[in-house]
């Protein structure tokens, strides 16, 4: 019993709640965002600690003992991804202060962000599958309003597309737990894998595990379900997409490496070969679009693709190398896409474009943009300083110690693709001859920048502080390892 | 009696996946209406449909029937209604601004904004 657990809950929903009252005062709207979101990094970051210390933390809410009561649950795996998401967004938020437009904020803006921060970080937290449900729904609609609101025409087709696939993979999910519940009879987490493990995974339950696949997967862009994503993402403002691209996918990654690490895990051979297939196809389809295009918005979607195909595969690997390289990865890809998209926002603010070759020659103006781009692109290939080296070596290590050769190929391979997608829109952006000059940009990025740059600071100590962070990230994949941990600290038998 | 009520389920959601499939904007909100009806059955089966009282304490019954899928689709059945209103006025919205309701001229890509 520990209250900390719901406070990454309760703050946001709390400050959303507050922000609804006042849509007009912007500047004060402004002020309790960042108070509010001060206050959850501090809970998140004595969160991880006390994991890191104590071991899992519950909260049984009503104090009703579980199965019976809905109960929070954070492991280090949760912690770390509620601390990393609040950060991230917190760094969105100050991007949007100056980008977003008065218009926007005085309709909800800042309440709609704390309203999908409350449901990513009930996602993490839950200990209950429908529990989860409903916190995907509270994070959903958030997004739904933040990706129409502005109502350009752009933004009304795309999120009308989708709308329509969020709601059939709602409606998926329902399905799903309704045979899961018929089957086992119960939605607790860590009740509901102890009793798969007592019966044995049926055929049954594995056409179960397949159905919570595809609804996560949807939900996570991997390949065939990603179809939706690159126009989506590409309809809404830069904090906005930052904002989705950091967490929205990740938080379906988040929930297959719960239900298929945690509950699934009894029949490899089936469901982790799936995923592992699945997986593999995603990252080769990911760096394709992200070669294939000449629109920076598109390039950076498209590898929120890949990175989704790099996460999941942690799972297929199913050691305890490839949980903690999956779990880094995730951790560094939150950061990173958030600092790329907060970067390629300010060059579109300077631009007003987001086409490589309406640009070029940013450097002279802008240098200290440019040398972040760079850095940034590199720490997403994953070059050794930088914080996307660590968690693919220990997806390498892991894919090689389970004989995964071709996986490794294909891992290593798009790294490759990836790093020429980013440079392509770095050596035609930055550098070959000026396009704008001075007086022909449209915007400064007074402001734009600092948050990236925060969350460029945060990637590189993630790679060279990589040994403060291991520990963590290994008590996490220690934990994803061994269920009962997680079993015997929800049900306490 | 779950298996009338499964077949149902399916006869909905295969409608509903038809209708999902056409052109034209509210047929395809028809169509997740009808999802969503098919999955909220669905869920009331899965939980069992054995006779009993209906969950209230003072029925003083010997049996009740399960308490628990009830709560879970009430819960659906708002947040669905919440989503399915969102869905109309955005289809509305769509309508006046785009000038269409068919889902063929809504693709298109960057260069027809």
């Amino acid at each position: 019993m520990n209250n900390l657990v719901i406070l990454p809950i309760l703050i946001p929903l709390i400050t959303a709640t507050i922000l609804l009252l006042i849509p007009k005062r912007i500047m004060l709207q402004k002020v309790i965002s960042v108070v509010a979101l001060s206050l959850t990094t501090i809970a998140s970051i004595v969160l991880v600690h006390t994991v890191f210390n104590n071991g899992i933390q519950t909260l049984e809410l009503g104090s009703w003992r579980p199965p019976f009561g809905i109960v929070l649950v954070a492991d280090m795996f949760s912690s770390l991804l509620v601390l990393t998401g609040v950060i991230v967004s917190f760094m969105c938020i100050l991007f949007a202060f100056r980008s977003i437009g008065k218009e926007r904020e005085r309709y909800y803006y800042y309440a709609f962000t704390q309203f999908l921060i409350t449901g990513v970080m009930g996602a993490f937290l839950t200990g209950d599958m429908f529990n989860l449900f409903v916190f995907f729904e509270v994070m959903l609609m958030a997004s739904y309003a933040l990706i129409v609101l502005g109502g350009t025409r752009l933004q009304l087709r795309e999120s009308l597309k989708y709308v329509l696939v969020n709601v059939i993979s709602s409606a998926l999910f329902v399905i799903a737990l309704a045979y899961l519940y018929g089957v086992v009879g119960t939605l607790n987490m860590a009740d509901v894998s102890s009793r798969v493990a007592e019966s044995g995974q049926t055929g049954l339950l594995t056409v179960i595990a397949i159905l919570f696949l595809i609804v996560f997967g949807l939900k996570g862009g991997i390949f065939p379900l990603f179809f939706w994503l690159p126009g989506s993402y590409k309809a809404p403002p830069y904090a906005i997409t930052a904002l989705f691209g950091a967490l929205l996918t990740k938080v379906g990654v988040y929930a297959i490496y719960r239900t298929f690490t945690l509950i699934f895990y009894h029949e490899p051979q089936i469901t982790h070969q799936i995923i592992g297939i699945l997986a593999g196809i995603t990252i080769l389809i990911g760096a394709i679009g992200a070669i294939a295009y000449k629109d920076v918005k598109k390039i950076l979607i498209y590898n929120i693709v890949t990175a989704v195909g790099v996460i999941v595969y942690g799972v297929a690997i199913a050691t305890e190398t490839g949980y903690a390289g999956g779990i880094y990865y995730l951790v560094h890809d939150m950061v990173i896409k958030g600092a790329l998209f907060l970067l390629a926002g300010a060059m579109f603010a300077i631009t007003g474009t987001n086409k490589i070759q309406q640009m070029g020659g940013l450097i002279k103006r802008h240098p200290l943009l440019g040398w972040m781009f760079f850095v940034a692109s590199i720490a997403l290939a994953g070059i050794p300083p930088l914080s996307g080296f660590v968690g693919k070596v220990l997806l390498v290590q892991g894919g090689l110690e389970a004989e995964h050769y071709v996986f490794v190929g294909v891992m290593l391979f798009s790294s490759l693709l990836v790093l020429y997608s980013v440079m392509k829109i770095f050596m035609n952006c930055f550098f070959k001859a000026e396009v704008l000059s001075e007086k022909e940009e449209k915007g400064s990025t007074k402001g734009l920048v600092y948050p990236a740059v925060i969350l460029l600071a945060i990637s590189a100590f993630l790679g060279l502080g990589a040994e403060v962070i291991y520990p963590y990230v290994w008590q996490a994949a220690e934990t994803l390892m061994d269920p009962s941990i997680y079993i015997q600290a929800v049900l306490k038998e | 009696m779950e298996i009338v009520i499964i077949i149902v389920a399916g006869i909905l959601i295969a409608t509903a996946t038809y209708l999902m499939l056409s052109k034209s904007i509210l047929r395809i909100v028809i169509g997740t209406g009808l999802l969503a009806h098919g999955a909220h059955i669905l869920l009331l089966a899965m939980g069992g449909l054995k006779r009993g009282a209906a969950p209230l304490l003072g029925q003083q019954a010997d049996a009740y029937a399960d308490p628990l899928p009830q709560a879970l689709i009430l819960t659906a059945i708002v947040i669905s209604f919440g989503v399915t209103s969102f869905f109309l006025v955005l289809a509305y919205r769509a309508y006046q601004e785009l000038k269409t309701d068919d889902m063929d001229k809504l693709r298109g890509n960057e260069n027809h904004e």
